[in-house]
Formats: C-alpha cells, sequence, structure tokens
C-alpha cells in the first residue's frame, strides 16, 4: 500500500530538494487536501441531511439558493448553494466573546476539536491507495485522535461560564468517554481476528476471507455495539444529550458564534464521515466490491473491484452509514443521561467484552 | 472535630441555581424556572410567571362585552375558540338568551376542530420537548389544515374573534362541512402514523413512561383539570360532567389515562390522553355534521349587550382544562368585574410537587406534558 506522502516524496525527489524544504511543502499539500475534504464533506453533508430531513418532514428543504447564477427556479438547482451561502455567512459573522469567558481556552476550544479530526484524517484510508499516510498502526491511531476532540469539548463549556456549556460539556466528556471502551472493544475484536492494526491489512484480510460482519456472529453484533457507540461518539440522536437543543439551549455550543461555531460543525460532520468510514473498512469490506460476495456475476463485472472503484465503494458504503444515522436523527427522541449510561455500561461493554471472549474461543476452535 | 469541619467544607458540593427562560427552547414561550440543582438532579423547581402579564382582566373592566372577545382570543391563542366560546357561554347565561341550534352546532363543530388543532401542537411540541423534531413538523402540517378550515370561515388563523355571546360572527362558508370531512377522513390515518412515529417508539416510552407521576389526590388539590388530570385516570370532563352547549346530544368518550407504560398518571399517559381525545373530538364533530340543522346564526345575537346586574360563572373545558369566567355586572355594558380561572396556571403550580427530585431532562418532559400556554397564565 502506496501513500499519498509516499508517492509526494517519490516524485519531488527528481527535484533534489533539501529534506527541510521538502517536508513542509508535502506537509502543506497533505494538509490542504484534508481541509479540502473537511470542508466539501461538510457542504455536501449538510445539504444532504438538510434535504433528508426535509422529505422525512414533508417539508422541501433549501430551494431557493442556486449556485454560481443557476437559479432559475429549476428544481434541479433547490437550495444547492444554501451551504454555501450559510459558511459564508458564518465567516462574516461578529465574533462574540461574553465578557466573563475564559478567553484564551474559549478561542483555544474549536481548534482542539478541529485539530482531532483534522489528525484523523491522516490515518485514514479512502481507498487501496488513497491514504494521506499509511500507518502500520492505522486503526490505533484513529482511535486515539479521534478521542482528542473531547478536551476541546470540556474546555469549551468550561470557558464559556455559562451553566447551560457547563452542563453540555460534563455531559459530552461523560458520554464520549464512555461510548470509547465498547467502541475500542470492538475494534480489538477485529484486530484480533486479522492480527493488524493496519486497515490496509484488514482489508485484505477481508478479501481473503469474508467481510467481517459476515465472519462469524459475534463479528455481526461488535458491527452494531461499533456502529451505536459511534453515534453516541459523534452526539448525534438519539444521544445527542450534550447539545440537546431543547434541554441545554446548545449544550457546549451555547456561547459560540460565528465562525468558531462553523469549525465545531465542520469537526462534527468530519467526525461522521470519520466514523463511517472507519466502520465500512473495518467491518463492512472497506474497498471491496459487495458483488463478490454473491459471486453470482460474470467475471467482466469484477472491473468494479478495481483499485479505481474502491474510493466508490468506500465512500458508498460510508454514505449509507451516514444516510443511516440522519434517519435516527429524524425519527428518534433523545435518551436521558443516566439511560445513555446504563446502556454504555450495562448493555454494550458487557456484550462487547464477551464478545472479544467469545470470538476468541471461536477463532480457536474454527 | 475540626478536621471533620475543614473535609466537610471541602466535599461539600453545593447546589446550583439554573436559570430556565424566560428565553429558553423549552418552556413554551415565557416562562422562567429557577432550578435547583445537583448535578443532573433537580432538587428545587420554582415557576416564575408574569412575563406575559397584558392586564386582561383590568382591560375588561374599560371594554364593553362584544370588545373583551377579541381579548379573550389572546389569552389561550393555541385554542382562541375555546377561549371565545367559555366567554360567549358567561356572557349568554348572564343575559339569559336561547341560542338558534345551527349556532350551537357550529360552535361544537369548531370547538372541536380547535381542540385537535391545539393538541396536534402541544403533542408536537412535546416531541420536541424529549428531542423528537419529525413529529413536530407533521403535527403543524395535519393542524395547518385546521387553520385553512378557520381561515375560510372567519378569515384569521390564530385569533378568530368567532365565537360572539349569542351567536357566531359568520355562518359556516360553502363547502364547509364537507371540507371538514375531508380533512377527518384524511386525518384518522394520521393519528396512527404519529403514534408509530412517537407514542409507541422504546426511547420516547423510556422517557415518559413512570416519569412525573401525577396523583390524582395530589392533581386534585392543586386544581389540575384537563387532559392532564385525566392523565392520573380521574374522570372529570366539563363536556360529560357539566354538559353546556349540545355536548350531551353526541357520543363520546372520555378518555382516561391507564398507566399502560408505567404507573397511572405518568408523563405518557398525560400524552396519551391527548391522542385519544382527538380521536374522540373527531367523533363528535362527524356526529355533530351529521346533525347540522339549518338556520339564521345572527338571530340571537343581541344589538347591545347590558345585562341585568348580577353576577354569573361560566366553566368550560377548553384544550387545557378547566376555563371559567367569573362576570360581575352592573347593568351597564361594561362588566364591573371579570376573573378567569386559567387552566394553565392550575395546572403549572403541579409542576414543582412532581418534578423535583427527577432529571433536568425530565423536568423538560414534564413540563411539555403538562401542556401550558403563557398567555393564559400570565393573562
Amino acid at each position: 500500500m502506496t501513500s499519498i506522502v509516499d508517492s509526494l516524496v517519490k516524485s519531488f525527489s527528481s527535484f533534489n530538494l533539501d529534506i527541510a524544504v521538502l517536508l513542509p511543502v508535502i506537509t502543506l499539500i497533505g494538509g490542504t487536501v484534508i481541509f479540502l475534504i473537511m470542508a466539501v464533506n461538510a457542504l455536501i453533508a449538510v445539504y444532504f441531511e438538510r434535504k433528508i430531513s426535509a422529505f422525512m418532514q414533508d417539508r422541501l428543504g433549501p430551494m431557493e439558493v442556486g449556485i454560481f447564477g443557476f437559479k432559475g427556479g429549476k428544481k434541479f438547482w433547490g437550495g444547492i448553494g444554501q451551504t454555501l451561502a450559510d459558511a459564508i455567512k458564518l465567516l462574516v459573522k461578529e465574533d462574540i466573546l461574553p465578557n466573563n469567558a475564559d478567553k484564551f481556552l474559549m478561542i483555544l476550544a474549536p481548534f482542539i476539536i478541529f485539530t482531532g479530526a483534522f489528525l484523523t484524517f491522516i490515518g485514514l484510508p479512502f481507498a487501496q491507495n488513497i491514504v494521506i499516510s499509511d500507518f502500520n498502526i492505522g486503526i490505533f491511531y484513529i482511535f486515539a485522535m479521534s478521542s482528542i476532540g473531547v478536551i476541546g469539548v470540556i474546555l469549551a463549556g468550561w470557558s464559556s461560564n455559562n451553566k447551560w456549556s457547563l452542563y453540555g460539556s460534563m455531559r459530552a466528556a461523560a458520554q464520549i468517554i464512555s461510548y470509547e471502551i465498547p467502541i475500542g472493544l470492538s475494534l480489538l475484536l477485529v484486530v484480533l481476528v486479522a492480527g493488524s492494526l493496519h486497515l490496509g491489512d484488514i482489508v485484505q484480510w477481508q478479501a481473503d476471507h469474508r467481510w467481517f460482519i459476515f465472519h462469524s456472529p459475534f463479528t455481526f453484533l461488535a458491527f452494531f455495539i461499533f456502529y451505536i457507540s459511534t453515534i453516541a461518539e459523534t452526539n448525534r440522536t438519539p444521544f445527542d444529550i450534550p447539545e440537546a437543543e431543547s434541554e441545554l439551549v446548545a449544550g457546549w455550543m451555547t456561547e459560540y458564534s460565528g465562525f468558531r461555531w462553523a469549525l465545531f460543525f465542520l469537526s462534527e460532520y468530519a467526525n461522521m464521515l470519520i466514523v463511517s468510514i472507519v466502520a465500512s473498512i473495518v467491518f463492512l469490506g472497506g474497498w471491496l466490491s459487495p458483488l463478490q460476495i454473491f459471486n453470482i456475476f460474470p467475471d467482466s463485472w469484477l472491473i468494479l473491484d478495481g483499485p479505481a472503484i474502491g474510493l466508490f465503494w468506500v465512500l458508498f458504503k460510508a454514505v449509507i452509514l451516514i444516510f443511516i444515522m440522519m434517519w435516527f436523527r429524524w425519527t428518534f427522541p433523545r435518551l436521558r443521561v443516566d439511560q445513555l449510561m446504563y446502556l454504555c455500561w450495562k448493555v454494550f461493554i458487557p456484550f462487547a467484552l464477551a464478545n472479544l471472549f467469545l470470538v476468541s474461543l471461536w477463532e480457536l476452535i474454527f | 472535630m475540626e478536621e471533620q469541619a475543614i473535609a466537610k467544607s471541602v466535599l461539600e458540593t453545593g447546589e446550583m441555581v439554573l436559570n430556565m427562560g424566560p428565553q429558553h427552547p423549552s418552556t413554551h414561550g415565557v416562562l422562567r424556572l429557577k432550578i435547583h440543582t445537583d448535578g443532573e438532579i433537580v432538587s428545587k423547581i420554582e415557576p416564575v410567571i408574569g412575563y406575559l402579564h397584558r392586564c386582561f382582566e383590568k382591560h375588561c373592566e374599560y371594554l364593553s362585552y362584544e370588545q373583551i372577545v377579541p381579548f379573550t382570543d389572546r389569552c389561550d391563542y393555541l385554542a382562541s375558540m375555546h377561549m371565545d366560546h367559555a366567554f360567549s357561554i358567561a356572557v349568554e347565561k348572564l343575559l339569559d338568551v336561547e341560542l338558534p341550534e345551527r349556532v350551537e352546532y357550529i360552535r361544537v363543530i369548531i370547538a372541536e376542530l380547535q381542540r385537535i388543532a391545539s393538541h396536534l401542537v402541544a403533542l408536537g411540541t412535546f416531541g420536541l420537548d424529549v428531542g423528537a423534531i419529525t413529529p413536530f413538523t407533521w403535527a403543524i402540517r395535519d393542524r395547518e389544515r385546521i387553520l385553512d378550515l378557520f381561515e375560510a370561515l372567519c378569515g384569521a388563523r390564530l385569533l378568530y374573534n368567532y365565537i360572539w355571546p349569542g351567536g357566531v360572527s359568520h355562518d359556516l362558508p360553502p363547502k364547509f362541512v364537507e371540507r371538514t370531512l375531508d380533512f377527518l377522513d384524511y386525518f384518522d390515518p394520521q393519528i396512527d402514523e404519529f403514534n408509530n412515529l412517537l407514542s409507541t417508539n422504546k426511547i420516547f416510552i423510556e422517557r415518559t413512561g413512570d416519569v412525573g407521576v401525577l396523583p390524582p389526590d395530589v392533581g386534585i388539590n392543586f386544581g389540575v383539570t384537563g387532559p392532564s388530570l385525566r392523565g392520573s385516570g380521574v374522570n372529570w370532563d366539563l363536556r360529560k360532567n357539566e354538559p353546556y352547549s349540545i355536548y350531551d346530544k353526541f357520543d363520546f368518550d372520555v378518555p382516561l389515562g391507564e398507566g399502560t407504560m408505567g404507573t397511572i398518571g405518568d408523563t405518557w399517559d398525560r400524552y396519551y390522553v391527548r391522542v385519544l381525545e382527538m380521536r374522540e373530538s373527531a367523533k363528535i364533530i362527524r356526529q355533530a355534521c351529521a346533525q347540522l340543522p339549518d338556520g339564521d346564526v345572527h338571530e340571537a345575537i343581541p344589538k347591545k349587550i347590558r345585562p341585568a346586574v348580577g353576577e354569573v360563572y361560566g366553566r368550560y373545558e377548553s384544550a387545557r382544562g378547566d376555563v371559567g369566567f367569573y362576570i360581575i355586572s352592573n347593568g351597564k355594558n361594561i362588566p364591573l368585574r371579570v376573573k378567569m380561572r386559567s387552566p394553565a396556571f392550575c395546572n403549572l403550580s403541579v409542576l414543582s410537587e412532581i418534578a423535583e427530585g427527577w432529571m433536568i431532562s425530565d423536568v423538560i418532559a414534564i413540563l411539555g406534558s403538562l401542556d401550558i400556554v403563557l398567555g393564559e397564565i400570565d393573562r
């Protein structure tokens, strides 16, 4: 597996540049790519979510704002520029810092959250060779980086000097830290079976054997524990209690506005993409074509399984998972804090632990 | 001893006073709740009201009876027809007028449509309170069709000034009955859909079942009325117990809380009673539409309302409970005093009784299940 950084180094090596020049250039290119991914993801995902929620709620959603002058009242352009307009609005909004807030921490917090999401993308493969930097401990790295965000959440809640923010951040801290355990345990199970922390190897294992979700009843269960826990980790309904708008106004984001708030927003949608891609890579075969499983299609169809189409399959699976998250959000009520903790500590963690034990036995026997 | 005192002062966790409202998404208007919290647990709730006080009762002392009707609209703005109707009933009692049959039937049809509309808002916003957003838009979508009917009826969509002492302002517009029946045919399956989406949702039941139980005796002691009391299993509905207008002519049931998802009188019961009441209202409207007689709706409206000296108390079962208008007349065209009994006010008073000891999220849910309207509480 080659990564983008590797190929960049290779292509720049012909220029005989000094390493001190080469490294910043490559870092900058990689960083720009990640930022573009995050921004485009947020633009598309927000539009997607608005339209989905609108159709679920018997509305039309954004219909007016076109893009580059393509308005014309045509349905196809309905509201396609809305998120762009919103982004511009957020960027030019007045930046409000409350008088009694801890200004340094309050400014710092969104960047920590953003950094957590940003760093995760470095190790996240979008297809076989499309990864910024290929780690041999990829899954561990992603898991570690995605938990950085909670520091920012706590800081944001504390520094705002607002009781609602404080409540939101305390809830978020408890929730995110708790739900990392079932996520970790279910990922550990996959690592145990595949024998590697490297995401490429895990997909290769699935190519050699079968997708993890179909591998054994325990991995099947692990997928659901993983998926539901990631919904909790990304603070989405029915686990959106940290920002529960009907209880805590906006939770830890209450005092934020403008660009800082946009960073929260960007990170939230980036996290959705991250967990969905991780789920699709680890459990759903990553860049492997689902057509392969059934083995009923003629060989000429297997072109759909080539490396070129790998990006499509990863994103396809991720988008389905994201759609299910949105579906949840627009149909379910919200859990209460204690029920959320109950679900985590008394249901998911025991099941995940038992799962881990049983899958070891299963591997030993079969 | 001293060490103990120091340890206590260090370890003791104080209570935090949280100011919920008057600007808060879930206080249904401008209610302010001072909440004493210990972590997530709420130990004490002090509702602070008065942010929407508009001196309704004082205004009434300077306005003639006809002019008061639009003011009653603005009390319970989600069930304006009920307020008009309640006030008109009290004035008619004072005047002792005989109403044409058609007026009574129209009033019943309109009042029950209004009950459905009001309950839809209550159920939708209750869904919002527990975090479900889609039920709200679905409820508002259906309410919109009722508002369209009302718009055809009297031109207004929220504050109608339609039911006047002695009659109604306009006769039914052409095709109104057909449109109403069309709406009911459309609406019945919507209730099932709503139940599928929210009422029987596992998370929703977890959030509302067994939460904020209102025991019947506490409810009666605090003067709770309407669906909130019936959720506790108390069979008290003025339409049955003290029939006004022509409610004794119709066949309908009074839904009561049965503790299906927990204890009798829990938040789910209070919620579900409203769902069932919408069906009963639909039943009443169907009967009234079938029996609607002809006649002149303006026949009994007095040219000038100038009741004899005396006082009267008119009671009415509004969407929120027992509305009462106590009117003292000194023989002029302006009442000497009007006192309004607000059901939402009494329902709110029980909040601190049943919501203390629960979590913040539950307080929101319990408050939502009491279905308060601040315009009526503050008047």
